[in-house]
């Protein structure tokens, strides 16, 4: 049988996504350029039985998806720049209390308001650096409606398998366009849910780590009974300020993620075998920087693009390995140099970066990028 | 026979933070006999706080617990009972937690008139951090953030409560400790979103700053100031000057959040 095929939305596809993960729950506020995420949930969740709540403020949704999930629900939200700022404080709640939550945050401009239907890449450090405290981040950044699908997936995939809230950050063009979109059979993309107990309830610890790093989470209503805190806590939940457990608990936090970065990390190269430069780019700026290279490569230059798929963890080792071949980098992003700064760092030096920056609500266009990399070469 | 609390307290959980005199021990046995009544399992309870002494109550508790962020209780809760509506869900925290941060959230809670019950600790400050004026801090009272008496107008938390759409709101105090149960027993039934305000003392913050000399006294004015809703009723505004009335003091019927989103789903299904 022929597989489904649909002209859809980048929101849309999120929100297709998220069913195909498995998700019973979305909690929203809305928010330009997020709200169709929210809207195609509230019609669906509920033809098979899952929830959709409009929550009175963007830290409420935020909230409200985390209790969602504590009681066994894979749980979505949706926002924007705003919201995402709005949302930190749970974010890292989330963080600490090892809770399994996908936010969806599509990128306009700001920093504030900002231009609320213009597209940006300006929230990638937010992502990351947002929330107070060490806490592991997970960040993708699809670069397509169908890749905006599979990353939602595969989201889910990584909150539940790592018990941690994981981004989609599509920027808005990405949100916001258009799209073939091949839906994928059921089965045919992996989903994972989280790891319930195998031992009985009464020998149930929230954060055993007899169990490894990512102890295995028990649903509340399940028969299991346990406490759950946004303060340093023990394997049992339970609060504590003993030096040892609170340093040993918060590497193993962050470790859940920095030991797994190959299981995470996404990237695709394109023209990179003979390159001499390289752009370094993502999201809707990648899909100019590939018709860059490709018309580069049309005038003899040996270019190539990195494009980053997930943001955080960074793929550092890879940006590392290419600039020791190539004679230059370009970033180009729209935003004032956040995935600039990262590749500068992990280049150490070996290459040149040279960053293209619009904040100006408009996309960079191919041709900026193809000046640049005449220049550089 | 004595009522057995430890069948609901955590074994190794206490003692408490709390400190001498407060009054949210109180609540808390008044919570846990309530609970006793009402005979709810404890596989399927859940008990959700925000930040602040009273919020510390959960972790006591053998039960499902959810100690959240400031203010955030009932946005929390609120996620949980609508993943799973079959739970008893109550929230608990204090007068700063639940209408300053957290008012929004106790305010939707409200105005859904989803099945919960939401325990307001009332002892006008916000003593985890030490005595600063909360939302419910008496105008002219002092705080340590306000040394030249407090210039803020109070919440009335069970007037706020009616006010935004909450079906069942009943008010009891620290002193009144028999009655705290009896109160708690009815919101539990009560089908929709119930408010107990449970006003009670902080020595420690604010006792010590307003002049009473002691927990004794602090606790002789709740008894003082309390009127029940029955004899409030044969008084006159001028009579009721400084007191507060407790007891059930609203209670109506209206369609409850989680039974009208299984509609939601009946009419997503039949495709209407």
């Amino acid at each position: 049988m022929a597989k489904k095929v649909a002209f859809l939305q980048g929101n849309e596809a999120a929100a297709q996504g998220a069913l195909y993960a498995g998700c019973k729950f979305f909690a929203g506020y809305p928010i330009t350029p997020s709200t169709e995420v929210a809207e195609v949930l509230s019609a669906e969740l509920p033809k098979i039985g899952g929830k959709f709540i409009q929550m009175e403020d963007e830290i409420a949704a935020m909230a409200a998806v985390i209790g969602g999930s504590l009681a066994g629900s894979k749980a979505l939200t949706a926002t924007s720049g705003p919201g995402l700022s709005l949302k930190q404080e749970l974010i890292g709640y989330a963080c600490i209390a090892e809770t399994p939550v996908v936010i969806v945050n599509v990128m306009r401009g700001g920093p504030s308001t900002g231009m609320p239907t213009g597209p940006s890449q300006s929230d990638v450090m937010s992502a990351k650096w947002g929330t107070h405290g060490d806490h592991p981040a997970i960040c993708l950044v699809p670069a397509s409606v169908q890749e905006l699908f599979e990353e939602t997936v595969r989201a889910f995939n990584l909150a539940e398998k790592y018990r941690t809230p994981v981004m989609v950050m599509p920027d808005e063009i990405v949100a916001h366009m258009r799209e073939r979109i091949v839906f994928p059979e059921p089965g045919e993309l992996e989903v994972i849910d989280r790891t319930a107990p195998s031992v009985p309830p009464e020998q149930y610890k929230p954060y055993d780590t007899k169990f490894g790093d990512v102890p295995p989470l028990a649903a509340f209503g399940s028969g299991y009974r346990f406490h759950v805190t946004g303060l340093n806590k023990m394997d049992d939940g339970f609060p504590t300020t003993k030096a040892a457990v609170v340093q040993a608990e918060e590497e193993r936090q962050v470790r859940k993620v920095d030991a797994n970065i190959d299981d995470i990390v996404k990237f695709e190269e394109y023209m990179l075998d003979d390159a001499e430069v390289a752009v370094v780019a993502f999201g809707s700026t990648s899909r100019s920087a590939r018709f860059a290279v490709n018309e580069a490569r049309k005038q003899g230059i040996k270019a190539g693009l990195f494009r980053i798929k997930t943001f955080w963890p960074f793929p550092e080792k890879q940006i590392k390995a290419l600039s020791s071949k190539v004679k230059a980098l370009i970033t180009p992003e729209m935003n004032l140099g956040m995935c600039t700064v990262e590749v500068r760092r992990c280049a150490e030096g070996k290459a040149p970066v040279h960053g293209i920056f619009r904040v100006d609500g408009e996309p960079i266009n191919p041709g900026q990028i193809l000046d640049k990399i005449k220049e550089v070469k | 026979m004595a009522f057995d609390y430890d069948k609901y307290i955590r074994p190794g959980k206490l003692p408490h933070i709390w400190c001498p005199g407060c009054g949210h021990g109180i609540v808390m046995k008044g919570l846990i006999r309530a609970i006793d009544t009402l005979g709810l399992e404890k596989n399927n309870t859940a008990i959700v706080s925000g930040i602040g002494c009273a919020s510390r109550l959960p972790g006591y508790l053998d039960f499902c617990t959810l100690h959240t962020a400031h203010g955030r209780a009932a946005a929390f809760a609120t996620g949980v009972k609508m993943a799973r509506p079959e739970m008893n869900v109550i929230c608990v925290g204090g007068d700063g937690d639940g209408t300053a941060i957290g008012g929004n959230h106790f305010i939707h809670a409200c105005r859904r008139n989803i099945n919960m019950t939401y325990i307001v600790m009332n002892n006008n400050i916000y003593g985890m951090t030490g005595g600063q004026f909360s939302p419910c801090t008496p105008t002219g009272a002092k705080a340590s953030t306000t040394p030249y008496g407090n210039p803020d107008p109070a919440f009335d938390v069970a007037k706020l409560a009616i006010g935004a759409g909450a079906t069942f709101v009943a008010r009891g105090t620290a002193y009144h400790a028999t009655q705290i149960d009896k109160l708690i027993v009815e919101a539990v039934q009560h089908k929709g979103f119930s408010v107990v305000e449970i006003l009670d003392d902080c020595p420690t913050t604010y006792g010590r700053r307003n002049k009473f000399k002691s927990v004794i006294e602090m606790m002789n004015r709740l008894k003082d100031i309390a009127v029940p809703v029955k004899a409030a009723e044969k008084m006159t505004p001028e009579q009721l000057q400084g007191k507060i009335i407790t007891g059930v003091l609203f209670k109506e019927e209206r369609p409850e959040y989680t039974a009208e989103y299984a509609k939601v789903i009946e009419r997503a299904k039949g495709g209407k």
